[in-house]
């Protein structure tokens, strides 16, 4: 294998990784605030691509600015998620038990597609998704450019506003300790309420940023759930930063594998050093604790 | 109180995901008449049982399966149906997972005693839902299952009313062949999904290729839950091969290496998928228009197949969902022959008789469907019929190899640009 070659694969990596980071960051954002594993977190980036897809192939709104649309239409859904179904699972068993909840709100999330679009795949189109520029030797789509710098400005956003606002202390204080964050006049629900939301908003641009670079049709989430989770996982549960990390590292390792070795153990070796690096450091790269202490 | 609320809201929710499931995963008769009845005796309706990928990978492919199995049930009825039974489809939803498909098999067959099976969508699934049919004597007379791996399990049960898929790739490796050597590809890439389906094309392929002087300069297997195609396509567009062939299963794969070649400035002279550009205007939505045109696809059949029943099946096809003869997938056609072919072996026994049924399928006798003839080998593989490659030109996807066929339109080579 040439150097070019392994360089290439690194660029692509790294910018892919950006686009993974963009829909895991909604999961992890939703697992710090709330201990809920959110398994539907493959149906709702699929759920923002059939958005984007709407407007921009029905309605005629171009796909980037169609985001001030489907972002806060997500926000909504989040917020709507978070008081029907998060809520109700009671406090000391949380982290278990979403797991079957969340996977049920895929499974409807699932059908409700499949009835409004059918099973057929589509894919957004937009003229600078099939452009690329030349850097260097390297032809850089700049879709996924775009990608990137979402996935950078948005997690740049999030961490602010988790570690550097008064909203984000209420966050991570009903997150510690529930008692003592209502004793200091903070409305827990409330706050988990709108982390949520803004957690599902985030996935709006996941789902176009997927939906740009995928076909997809409303069981194409089943296949991105074990690769979010993965790279959450690796990142840090809770940890914004950890996702982009996680997900950069995931995808680099997956694209120098896939060319300088085989595509067929890609995903093999990435889940062997996920494996020795939690063995190392059971709570991912930027583990909670410090991700709360922040 | 509050618990009696909360135990409403998870009630409603229940329902709600079941209600959704239920209309995701299971459709048509779902009644059981089948009783395990083998004779043509009574009235009543006959059932005839199937397992769908209706959700999972296959989706797309189950749901144009149950489409063309439910145009042939129509046609049936009302021709009188089989033997004087009008038909009733029971379809279970199998969500492409080949453990599903066996207890769904088992379902239909030890449970619901459906009297018939037809078979599911792919070679994945077929193998194992063919194995549980032989335990029960049925016959399994199949669509989409048409890999290597079906015909070398020793099965005497399975028939494939499609054409092999084995050699699927050789009409157009000779065609590659035979062309003047100033215009040959004198190098070729081949990268391939690790599916019972597409895999065993590829080498055949290849070593017709290599013999007539096409050089490979790449050959990848990839696994099939890879979700992020960038680094092999990437990989492709950088060796530059003058002809590139991908052993895809679905239309997601072959858009991936499509916009990552548009992305990297590469069109090659010949670029041949093995499934997904026959799945009409679902493949031309997900590359984009225009970026279809020279893309070539082997296959059985094809929208504008020039047969009566065919075009009658098309007409229907088109009256009840829409569309143009070039948006039908091959699939309906798969499905329906294998309606058209259970149908008249069921006529020719005068039963429901599964052994009957069997021994007349082997019985080397030329049976009729929408896709053409049909004749089995001791294997179940359908003899009767050449592979034809199949080019998007224009926006139509229209029959190119062998250009003596008539009809054919000459292929396009080179390929033309991208959106060209």
């Amino acid at each position: 294998m040439s150097g070019t070659a392994l360089l290439q694969a690194i660029v692509d990596g790294i910018l892919t990784g950006g686009v993974y980071a963009l829909m895991a960051a909604g999961l992890t954002l939703i697992f710090g605030v709330m201990d809920i594993i959110n398994i539907a977190q493959g149906a709702m980036v699929v759920l923002g691509a059939y958005l984007s897809y709407e407007l921009s192939a029905k309605a005629g709104i171009p796909l980037l600015p169609g985001l001030l649309i489907t972002v806060p239409v997500m926000f909504v859904l989040g917020v709507g998620m978070e008081f029907l179904f998060m809520r109700r699972v009671r406090e000391a068993d949380r982290a278990a038990m979403s797991i079957l909840v969340t996977f049920a709100v895929a499974i409807l999330i699932e059908g409700v597609l499949t009835r409004a679009f059918g099973v057929d795949y589509v894919q957004l189109h937009a003229t600078y998704i099939d452009r690329s520029i030349y850097v260097l030797g390297f032809y850089l789509p700049w879709i996924y450019l775009i990608g990137f710098g979402l996935a950078v400005v948005l997690l740049v956003v999030l961490y602010w506003m988790l570690y550097r606002t008064q909203f984000g202390r209420a966050v991570r204080a009903s997150l510690q300790n529930r008692t003592a964050a209502d004793l200091i006049g903070i409305n827990v629900d409330r706050t988990r309420m709108i982390a949520v939301g803004i957690g599902v908003a985030v996935t709006a641009v996941g789902g176009f940023a997927f939906g740009a670079t995928n076909a997809f049709n409303p069981n194409s989430g089943y296949d991105l759930i074990s690769r979010l989770l993965a790279i959450v996982i690796l990142g840090g549960l809770g940890s914004i930063g950890g996702a982009m990390a996680a997900a950069v590292f995931m995808l680099v390792v997956n694209d120098v594998v896939a060319v300088a070795w085989s595509p067929t153990w890609a995903p093999m070796v990435f889940f062997f050093a996920l494996v020795i690096v939690l063995s190392i450091r059971p709570q991912g790269l930027f583990g909670r604790s410090g991700v709360r202490a922040q | 109180m509050k618990q009696l609320r909360l135990l409403a809201r998870a009630c409603a929710v229940v329902v709600a995901v079941a209600v959704l499931a239920a209309c995701g995963s299971s459709s048509g008769g779902s009644s059981n008449g089948g009783g395990g009845g083998s004779s043509s005796g009574g009235s009543g309706p006959i059932t005839i049982g199937a397992s769908l990928s209706l959700s999972g990978d296959f989706s797309a492919d189950g749901q144009a399966f149950q489409r063309g199995y439910e145009l042939w049930v129509h046609d049936q009825n009302a021709k009188g149906g089989l033997l004087g039974h009008q038909i009733k489809l029971d379809v279970l939803s199998d969500a492409s997972s080949p453990a599903q498909v066996v207890s769904n098999y088992q379902n239909l067959i030890g449970s619901s005693h459906d009297p018939i099976v037809f078979g599911p969508f792919s070679t994945l699934l077929t193998l194992p839902a063919a194995r549980v049919a032989a335990r029960y004597g049925y016959a399994f007379v199949e669509g989409a299952g048409g890999g290597p791996a079906v015909f070398g399990s020793g099965l005497h049960n399975v028939f494939d009313v499609s054409v092999p898929v084995k050699d699927n790739l050789v009409t157009f490796a000779r065609w590659v062949a035979s062309l003047p050597a100033s215009q040959r590809p004198k190098t070729a890439a081949y990268a391939t999904v690790n599916d019972p389906f597409t895999q065993p094309q590829i080498p055949v392929a290849q070593s017709i290729l290599e013999a007539a002087g096409v050089r490979t300069v790449l050959s990848k297997v990839f696994p099939a839950e890879v979700t992020d195609y960038t680094p092999i396509a990437t990989q492709v567009s950088s060796a530059k091969p003058d002809l590139f062939i991908l052993g895809s299963v679905d239309v997601p794969t072959v858009s991936a290496f499509v916009h990552t070649f548009i992305q990297q400035h590469y069109n090659p002279k010949a670029f041949i998928a093995t499934a997904g550009p026959d799945q009409g205007a679902t493949f031309v939505k997900a590359v984009g228009n225009g970026n279809e045109n020279g893309i070539f696809v082997p296959n059985g059949w094809f929208g504008g197949f020039k047969k009566a029943d065919s075009q009658k099946m098309v007409q229907e096809y088109i009256a009840k969902y829409g569309g143009t003869p070039s948006d039908v997938n091959a699939d309906v056609a798969e499905a329906y022959s294998v309606g058209q072919v259970l149908a008249q072996a069921v006529q020719a026994t005068h039963s429901f008789d599964n052994s009957k049924i069997i021994a007349y399928l082997h019985s080397g006798v030329t049976l009729n469907s929408v896709q053409g003839p049909v004749k089995f080998d001791s294997l179940g593989e359908n003899t009767a019929q050449q592979t034809l490659t199949f080019q998007w030109q224009n926006g139509n996807l229209v029959q190119s190899i062998p250009t003596s066929v008539a009809g054919a339109s000459p292929p396009q080579y080179p390929k033309p640009p991208w959106g060209g």
